[in-house]
């Protein structure tokens, strides 16, 4: 448990915490990956899976992508796009790489919720001379919410495991403080900078939930409805 | 001449690589398999106890689904660095990981196929004098073997994937290629690696696909009662840590 007390440490070293390799920094940078990426994700994958669950086709697309994403590694991905010409435009391979990991639960979840939503109330509000974009705004979408907001978590949680495993491929990120510390063969830092990367995975989980309960277009509604 | 030239090259398509290391390419494989057959094993014969735990009741249920789906957002670099701690640089240190991912996916599996179980053929069984046990192991467990095939599926293809983490620790399988393909700048090895680790996803998943099949002949009569039928595309709507 040496290797405990030496994570605790160095985790309470201030060096540690300030200037380019410090924590603070790669916090920074695994923020911005990670916001970046996942507002792009939720820009592309978003009004497609909503588009398509609206008007009821491109299923096997929506869910296949899923299962195609599943099997394919991560790490070979990023290395790939490292030693592609892209890897000379700094942060692209990673960028592109977080994308093309968070997509996919994105759209399956988003086109899940639409195509879950019950057809009978679907038909009960047509029934009421509600428009198509009525219909989309005012029913499928609040009722589709829930698996969307766990699309979005999944895709969350995703982008942040993606920005740690790209200081695998040399970038940086709190992942990097992982992966220096294996280069250097420090025991203390390599558990710190897990326990800071599985800190933030854990955060970001619960941000989502609490915000994915807040903004539930359902709430305190559910109770009347019944 | 034109296959040696791809070496020096170093072009990402090179038969020349396949030729000259192909025992190379072997051992990782074979090492690749390893790991992925061991830790979804592993995660398979510890997910029974705990979805059985889990269907005693919400108070047990609570807390076994909670912590496996924290678990699963453990990114991979920082699990195989946290469990460094008690196993070192060895494969139980990927083999351990890797099972506790496949968890998440498993015990929801599992539960939700022996909860598929027709209350029917409960009856029937307690009526002929079967004993919670027995039950169990010869009416529960086989119809909910759909399900769980389809479960081991999913965390199979998603280990196979994850596997190459484990390079950072040395047992990486073709991760290890595709790391030092990396710091050599070598293509071919890194293009070679990684494709082979799709192919073996997709083969493990038609092999399991083929066990299903085998194992659950009754599935594929149409005119059998469907009460309790389970969808194979699989039960759990979570995607695969990176």
């Amino acid at each position: 448990m040496n290797a405990l007390s030496g994570a605790f440490e160095w985790l309470t070293t201030g060096a540690n915490w300030q200037g380019e390799r410090g924590v603070w920094h790669r916090l920074a940078e695994h923020l911005y990956f990670s916001g970046v990426c996942l507002a792009a994700s939720v820009l592309i994958a978003l009004p497609l899976a909503l588009w398509l669950g609206h008007i009821g086709k491109g299923g096997a697309l929506a869910v296949n992508i899923s299962n195609v994403g599943r099997a394919i590694p991560t790490l070979a991905v990023l290395v790939l796009l490292t030693l592609s010409p892209l890897g000379r435009y700094g942060d692209a391979p990673t960028l592109i790489a977080l994308v093309l990991f968070a997509v996919p639960p994105l759209l399956t979840n988003a086109y899940l919720g639409m195509r879950e939503v019950d057809k009978a109330v679907v038909e009960a509000a047509r029934g009421m001379g509600m428009s198509g974009g009525q219909l989309f705004l005012r029913v499928e979408l609040p009722l589709a919410y829930p698996l969307i907001m766990t699309g979005l978590r999944s895709a969350a949680v995703q982008v942040v495991a993606t920005a740690t495993l790209a200081s695998m491929a040399g970038e940086g990120g709190l992942g990097r403080i992982i992966t220096q510390g294996f280069t250097v063969q420090n025991t203390p830092q390599v558990i710190a900078g897990a326990v800071l990367v599985t800190a933030l995975a854990l955060l970001v989980e619960l941000l989502l939930v609490v915000v994915g309960k807040v903004c539930d277009p359902m709430r305190g509604r559910a109770a009347r409805a019944v | 001449m034109s296959r040696q030239n791809c070496l020096v090259t170093n072009d990402w398509v090179c038969l020349e690589y396949l030729d000259t290391r192909s025992q190379e390419l072997i051992d990782a494989t074979v090492q690749h398999v390893g790991i992925t057959a061991a830790s979804v094993a592993i995660g398979l014969v510890v997910s029974f106890p705990l979805a059985l735990l889990a269907r005693r009741g919400r108070l047990f249920a609570g807390p076994v689904l909670g912590v496996t789906t924290a678990l699963y957002s453990v990114p991979s670099l920082a699990m195989f660095s946290l469990l460094l701690l008690v196993f070192g640089l060895s494969p139980a240190t990927v083999i351990t990981s890797l099972a506790l991912y496949s968890l998440t996916i498993l015990v929801r599996n599992v539960m939700a196929g022996l909860e598929a179980v027709p209350d029917e053929a409960r009856e029937a069984a307690r009526g002929l004098g079967y004993g919670p046990a027995r039950m169990l192991w010869e009416v529960e467990l086989p119809l909910a073997i759909p399900a769980i095939l389809a479960g081991v599926r999913i965390a199979t293809v998603s280990t196979v994937a994850l596997t190459t983490v484990g390079a950072i620790v040395g047992y990486g399988g073709l991760g290890g290629l595709i790391m030092s393909g990396l710091r050599s700048d070598f293509k071919a090895q890194v293009l070679t690696a990684s494709v082979l680790c799709v192919l073996l996803a997709i083969a493990a998943d038609l092999l399991l696909l083929l066990l299903q099949r085998l194992l659950t002949p009754w599935t594929r009569i149409r005119t059998a009662p469907s009460g309790g039928h389970i969808s194979p595309t699989g039960v759990a709507k979570v995607t695969e840590p990176a």
